[in-house]
């Protein structure tokens, strides 16, 4: 009997546990999803600089030979290969580093850092080249001349300039011939309460999205405990991209 | 001496016309390259993501360099009273004109949308060099005109040096922009430097008087008017002089670099083992470009005007190669991301970038050079810009006849 009893003791205990996860989980897993939603901005509010959109990426996590990132965006903004690999957009690309001295190599991606202060948006005659008071860098493709001096002012090679006519475009992604574009941090996205389409592609968890003004955002944690760096920090753009073990 | 005089050419010769038709067919040939790649895309052309300034951007600029330097001649006359060169004032501000036109319409064809043009001139962010640019170039082509009006009718005299004088530091403004274009580039290494501006006003002194030189002795060559050998003495000098400037500034743009460790890859990339534009760059530039006109120029035991008109070709040759060096060269050097690291990625990362100049560009930089070249022949032909004569009993105030033939046989 007090056998019996211990088994149905251990039984209701499971079952308690069980069941508590079970509630748990469908009251948190909505409120987890809610709060993204309730976090995406409506569509009739102003952009604001309360938000500071940006990316970590890990290095240790990004695994070389691996491009799922750079084909998330392809599909995701309707960059089609030409085969004439110098004259093909690349939003982002994956770069392999290897230590002159050491040897060690590492890969990540490269994309539109996303500057506070950014060299194109500085040098572009017509203020063409613009940054979002929420800090993503982006193009209006009606008054880009095509001059392609904010190419030659960017510093990590993120933009390009299209070179023939483009068919099958996205309409959230417009791109023309004779502008310039680059990676756009999946605006259209973002502005949905999604994360940029590479960053939802890495399997590896190697890139963290987030509002880096929001000290409780995971990337703001993470830039916290993680030591991290920005390429050619010693030009002070203040880069919206981070990267993790370089 | 006499006031200056200035005439219209006849312009009847069939050398003339000649003259007309070669460079009408060259603007044309220029304008069909530009529709060729704006209707196809830049594809069409040896520019690409990591060339993104070609041809089209060597011969522009150097226009555009040229162009502030032609001024100069009228500016040793107007600003600095030199009475000799008081002759050659009209056509020294209309072949800065001239050439700035030219410069300019290259630059505007080239765009990926030239026919945002209206776009260009009333969207503008003060920030941007570019932008400041279009305000100088265009307030250059206003000055000049007024001052060559001032120049050229005789009741607004009065007003030539002041007129003169805001040319001149307009001028020296323009051309510190056009530098500055390349000097406020932080993120490529050949670039980023202050130099580059006052490196950009001296090239202008040199390049535009080269061009200079060659279209006025061209000029009096089919013309038939009379040179002295003072002109052709002051000329020789003055060219002298400045291309040895242009010397020193590049010398110690270079020394400066070298100094410098993270300078080390793009100097001995540039001075050592970039194929063309190494070539370019001592061949071009300094054998060609400098060193060869200064021998010319004061160890050749001649001035005479042939001397001195291929010693200006060989400067505007070397000039087009410095030209090259700075805008191709800069850029086929790979951006220096992560120093210390070997860079690979299938975007051109870590690797010296190719540039093949395409006939389009080649045709559409051509077709400016003759355009600027149109305008001066038709300027020279419908109002007076040409002097009559640049004899030195017309123009040297020291001159004696008794003692000019003693001058002869030394100069000769």
């Amino acid at each position: 009997m007090a056998n019996n009893d211990t088994n149905i003791d251990q039984y209701r205990r499971r079952f308690l546990e069980r069941s508590t996860a079970v509630l748990a989980a469908g009251v948190i897993a909505p409120g987890v999803f809610l709060h993204t939603v309730a976090n995406a901005r409506p569509a009739d509010e102003a952009v604001t600089s309360k938000v500071r959109w940006g990316m970590l990426v890990d290095s240790g996590k990004c695994k070389t030979g691996c491009d799922k990132c750079v084909k998330a965006c392809e599909v995701e903004n309707g960059l089609t290969r030409t085969g004439r690999p110098e004259i093909d957009a690349q939003w982002i690309r994956k770069v392999t580093l290897k230590n002159k001295q050491t040897g060690h190599t590492t890969s990540l991606p490269m994309l539109c850092q996303h500057c506070a202060e950014p060299p194109c948006v500085d040098v572009c005659p017509t203020g063409a080249s613009f940054k979002r008071a929420d800090g993503i860098v982006l193009v209006d493709k009606h008054i880009c001349i095509g001059c392609r001096y904010c190419m030659m002012a960017c510093p990590y090679k993120a933009r390009s300039f299209i070179h023939e006519d483009i068919t099958d475009q996205k309409a959230h992604a417009p791109r023309g011939k004779g502008t310039v574009e680059s990676c756009t941090f999946c605006v259209h996205r973002v502005d949905k309460g999604q994360s940029p389409a590479c960053v939802s592609a890495c399997d590896e968890g190697a890139m963290v999205f987030g509002d880096m003004n929001d000290p409780q955002s995971e990337i703001s944690q993470r830039l916290r405990e993680v030591q991290s760096m920005e390429i050619r920090g010693d030009l002070g753009l203040n880069l919206g991209v981070r990267y993790q073990g370089i | 001496m006499k006031y200056p005089v200035c005439r219209e050419i006849e312009g009847k010769s069939s050398a003339y016309v000649a003259l007309l038709v070669i460079l009408g067919g060259l603007v044309a040939l220029g304008l069909g390259a530009a529709i060729y790649m704006e209707h196809q895309g830049h594809h069409v052309t040896g520019m690409n993501n990591q060339i993104v300034w070609g041809m089209p951007h060597v011969f522009a600029v150097f226009l555009i360099v040229a162009a502030s330097g032609a001024l100069n001649v009228a500016s040793i006359s107007s600003v600095f009273g030199k009475v000799v060169y008081k002759p050659l004032a009209p056509l020294s501000g209309l072949l800065a004109i001239a050439l700035l036109v030219g410069g300019l319409v290259v630059l505007v064809l080239d765009l990926g949308h030239p026919d945002r043009l209206i776009v260009a001139m009333t969207n503008y962010n003060f920030k941007s060099i570019f932008a400041w640019n279009i305000f100088l170039y265009n307030g250059f082509l206003a000055v000049v005109a007024v001052y060559l009006w001032m120049l050229m009718e005789r009741r607004m005299n009065t007003y030539t040096k002041a007129a003169g004088m805001v040319a001149f530091v307009w001028r020296l403004i323009l051309t510190t922009g056009t530098g500055s274009i390349f000097g406020f580039l932080v993120a490529r290494q050949f670039y980023d430097a202050a130099i580059m501006a006052p490196m950009f006003i001296v090239m202008s002194f040199s390049f535009g008087l080269a061009v200079f030189i060659l279209v006025l002795f061209v000029s009096f060559w089919g013309t038939g008017r009379p040179m002295g050998e003072v002109i052709v003495d002051r000329m020789r000098s003055l060219l002298s002089l400045f291309v040895l400037a242009v010397l020193f500034l590049v010398a110690i743009f270079h020394v400066t670099n070298l100094y410098a460790t993270e300078h080390h890859g793009i100097e001995s990339f540039i001075l050592r083992d970039g194929g063309i534009y190494t070539m370019m760059f001592w061949v071009g530039y300094v054998f060609v470009g400098s060193v060869l006109p200064l021998l010319l120029l004061n160890f050749s035991g001649s001035s005479r005007s042939e001397v001195v008109a291929v010693s200006a070709g060989l400067v505007i040759l070397g000039g087009l190669a410095m030209m090259y060096v700075i805008i191709i060269g800069g850029q086929a050097y790979p951006l220096v991301m992560f120093p210390g690291y070997e860079v690979v990625s299938d975007f051109s990362d870590g690797v010296v970038n190719v540039y093949r100049p395409s006939l389009p560009e080649i045709l559409l930089g051509m077709g400016g050079v003759a355009f600027a070249l149109t305008i001066v022949a038709f300027g020279v032909k419908v109002l007076r810009f040409l002097p009559l004569s640049l004899a030195d009993k017309d123009i040297d105030p020291h001159y004696r006849p008794d003692t000019a033939g003693g001058a002869t046989a030394s100069g000769a």
